[in-house]
């Protein structure tokens, strides 16, 4: 069985973002893999130790500091990569849609039982790309999974919902996207970093898998407002007060 | 009400310091991976591990998976082949989460098992570095005396040889990991009448009979790293543990000093960045007189200059690691580069303390712990007064 597994390069979630008129200052700043794109790299290596599936490969969108993402992936556990090239910004110019598009290219060019991805990028937080494949293919999905099970081309997932969890049962090929709770990822080891320097990378210009339509266009990007500190009232009186003066709830 | 204290995650790299380090981007690369093992695994655990006194047992097989241990290690013995540079990087990020699990980690990994890789034969290499390198075996380095400090060479630890064992007796002090060490270099007199040319380097094993471990010191700083004396009651040391060769052990030490003052001279770099880190987050939240106290003057000034210390360190740091991988050494240098970064890393600590304020006089808060550590490094690996006479001596030849 062969898994492709797509990662996207975003900024540390630890960084402070600056916010500039055309989006956030991207200047300097770190990047790493998206968190629950690394879940979704993790949960295709424990699966390919359990012995479920015999192939890894890593797929990322994006300019050339691109492959860190996919030579992390490697690093973890997957077997190739394929870097698909372009300069376009990767956190407003690569949507949803396209990648979509692309990466189902990609799956009916290599033949793959399955797909994995995390849920969402925490730069945009669409939360569609896994979806919108899966429709493209006309493949069943699962998403915000926290527990994957494999058993004879038949995939369990319990999925973290609103209501709790709920368990979804398909036949494969298939696509998942991961949620935080399905896996704690490993650190690469040295040896394993060396190592994914000489593993295959492929790359292909996006113009060669599909194109960049731009359906979505930001308007405006801004910093959330700044909290202000609550307020300890006398009684009720005045709690009503405000709410009704201040916080214009009725 | 007094502002929590910022989980030091979120103040990790919010500003690109490396830039000026000029290292490969392999090792910058490795540097993201093993700043989120030290974020998520060390740093977690160096306030408990200050507070009990300990390092934390299990870090030490962590640390081997992940293939840090042996750092300058062949891979053929289970080492990960890595530059001088790296080494040096990885001490960095380590002691940027906890200073006195980085030095245990150095003592380990600089001081024993690459002094091990230098000057050890194939059979030695063989026995001992494998376990080294996985974390299995915990390594330290033995020279220093309870009256042998600076005037190493007048160690009174002595290697008597008896057929094909040496028998040792005597005593060292000072040890750091020599409570939970299981192979640990030491430095003897063979003759003791040839003075310096007189000394042998072993390797010890501690399940050798007459080995014995004094209690742990009590140290102002560095707590959570295992400080403390190892015995010698006629222990019999193989011949084949002779480390390089018989009475030329001053050569394996002298030389050795000068690796191991690069990579620890990384130590407080770590330490440097943490302290400014922590003190730039303070500035820009704790508020004063209606405003950050990071808009007054005084405060700018302060963190201006630690920046511009840390960054020099830094510089030198790499710029010394870059020309050891280019295969130029000095001991000069090496001193140089040690004397400056912890005499910095001491400065850098204490304003790092006076930035917080009455919260950076609390245990509540890292700095002081900080400085603590930092004060270390000016005086293990040759203290600050050795380094100076030593740079000096050769100045004035």
């Amino acid at each position: 069985m062969k898994v492709l597994v797509a990662v996207k390069r975003v900024v540390d979630s630890g960084i402070k973002v600056r916010v500039k008129p055309d989006g956030i200052d991207l200047q300097g700043v770190k990047m790493t893999i998206n968190p629950f794109c690394e879940i979704a790299v993790e949960e295709a290596v424990r699966l390919k130790e359990k012995k479920l599936i015999a192939e890894i490969v890593a797929v990322t969108i994006g300019p050339k500091q691109g492959a860190e993402s996919l030579r992390h992936a490697l690093a973890l556990g997957a077997d190739k990569a394929i870097h698909v090239t372009t300069e376009a910004r990767i956190d407003q110019a690569v949507q949803p849609l396209d990648v979509a598009n692309i990466l189902a290219k990609l799956v009916e060019r290599d033949n793959y039982n399955l797909v994995l991805m995390g849920k969402q990028s925490i730069d945009d937080d669409f939360n569609q790309t896994g979806q919108m494949l899966a429709g493209l293919l006309d493949w069943p999905q699962a998403t915000f999974a926290s527990n994957i099970q494999i058993t004879d081309g038949i995939a369990q997932v319990i999925r973290e919902i609103d209501g709790g969890l709920q368990t979804v049962k398909f036949k494969l090929p298939g696509v998942i996207t991961c949620d935080l709770r399905l896996n704690q990822p490993r650190f690469a080891s040295v040896p394993n970093i060396m190592k994914a320097k000489s593993k295959p990378l492929e790359t292909i210009p996006l113009d060669k898998l599909g194109k960049l339509h731009n359906s979505i266009q930001i308007t405006k990007t801004e910093a959330p407002a700044i909290r202000k500190g609550g307020a300890i009232v006398e009684n009720v009186d005045v709690l009503l007060q405000k709410l009704r003066n201040e916080a214009k709830l009725f | 009400m007094l502002p929590k204290f910022i989980k030091l995650r979120a103040s990790f790299s919010l500003l690109n310091f490396n830039f000026i380090s000029n290292l490969s981007p392999e090792i910058e690369e490795l540097r993201s991976h093993v700043t989120k093992f030290a974020a998520e695994e060390v740093a977690p655990l160096a306030d408990k591990a200050d507070e009990e006194g300990k390092f934390p047992p299990h870090l030490w097989r962590k640390m081997g998976d992940l293939g840090l241990l042996g750092a300058t290690v062949d891979p053929a013995y289970g080492g990960s082949g890595l530059s001088y540079s790296a080494h040096c990087m990885i001490l960095e990020e380590i002691s940027r989460a906890s200073g006195g699990i980085g030095l245990s980690y150095s003592a380990h990994s600089a001081l024993n098992v690459a002094q091990l890789q230098r000057h050890g034969n194939e059979a030695q290499k063989k026995k001992y570095l494998p376990k080294l390198c996985s974390g299995e075996w915990v390594g330290a380095l033995a020279m220093s005396e309870p009256n042998a400090g600076s005037d190493v060479v007048s160690m009174k630890t002595t290697a008597k040889k008896v057929g094909d064992k040496y028998i040792l007796n005597g005593s060292k002090m000072w040890i750091t990991n020599g409570p939970v060490a299981d192979v640990i270099v030491v430095y003897a007199k063979t003759e003791p009448e040839k003075k310096q040319h007189g000394i042998t380097a072993f390797i010890v094993e501690a399940g050798m009979k007459g080995f014995s471990r004094g209690k742990k010191l009590d140290k102002i700083g560095m707590k959570s790293s295992d400080t403390g004396p190892i015995y010698f009651d006629n222990v019999e040391v193989p011949a084949e543990n002779v480390l390089g060769e018989v009475n030329k052990g001053v050569y394996v030490l002298m030389s050795g000093l000068d690796y191991e003052r690069l990579v620890l001279a990384a130590g407080p770099v770590g330490l440097m960045q943490a302290a400014f880190d922590i003190s730039r987050e303070y500035c820009n939240t704790r508020q004063q007189f209606g405003k950050p106290i990071g808009q007054f003057q005084m405060m700018q000034g302060k963190l201006a200059e630690m920046y511009t210390t840390l960054q020099a360190s830094r510089a030198m740091l790499y710029s010394v690691s870059r020309a050891v991988d280019a295969g130029n050494i000095t001991n000069t240098d090496c001193a140089a580069l040690i004397y400056y970064t912890s005499v910095n890393a001491t400065q850098v600590g204490l304003e790092a303390i006076q930035c917080l304020g009455g919260n950076g006089y609390t245990q509540e808060y890292p700095v002081g712990r900080i400085m603590n550590d930092a004060k270390l490094y000016e005086i293990g690996a040759g203290t600050t007064e050795i380094r100076k006479w030593l740079i000096g001596r050769q100045l004035t030849q």
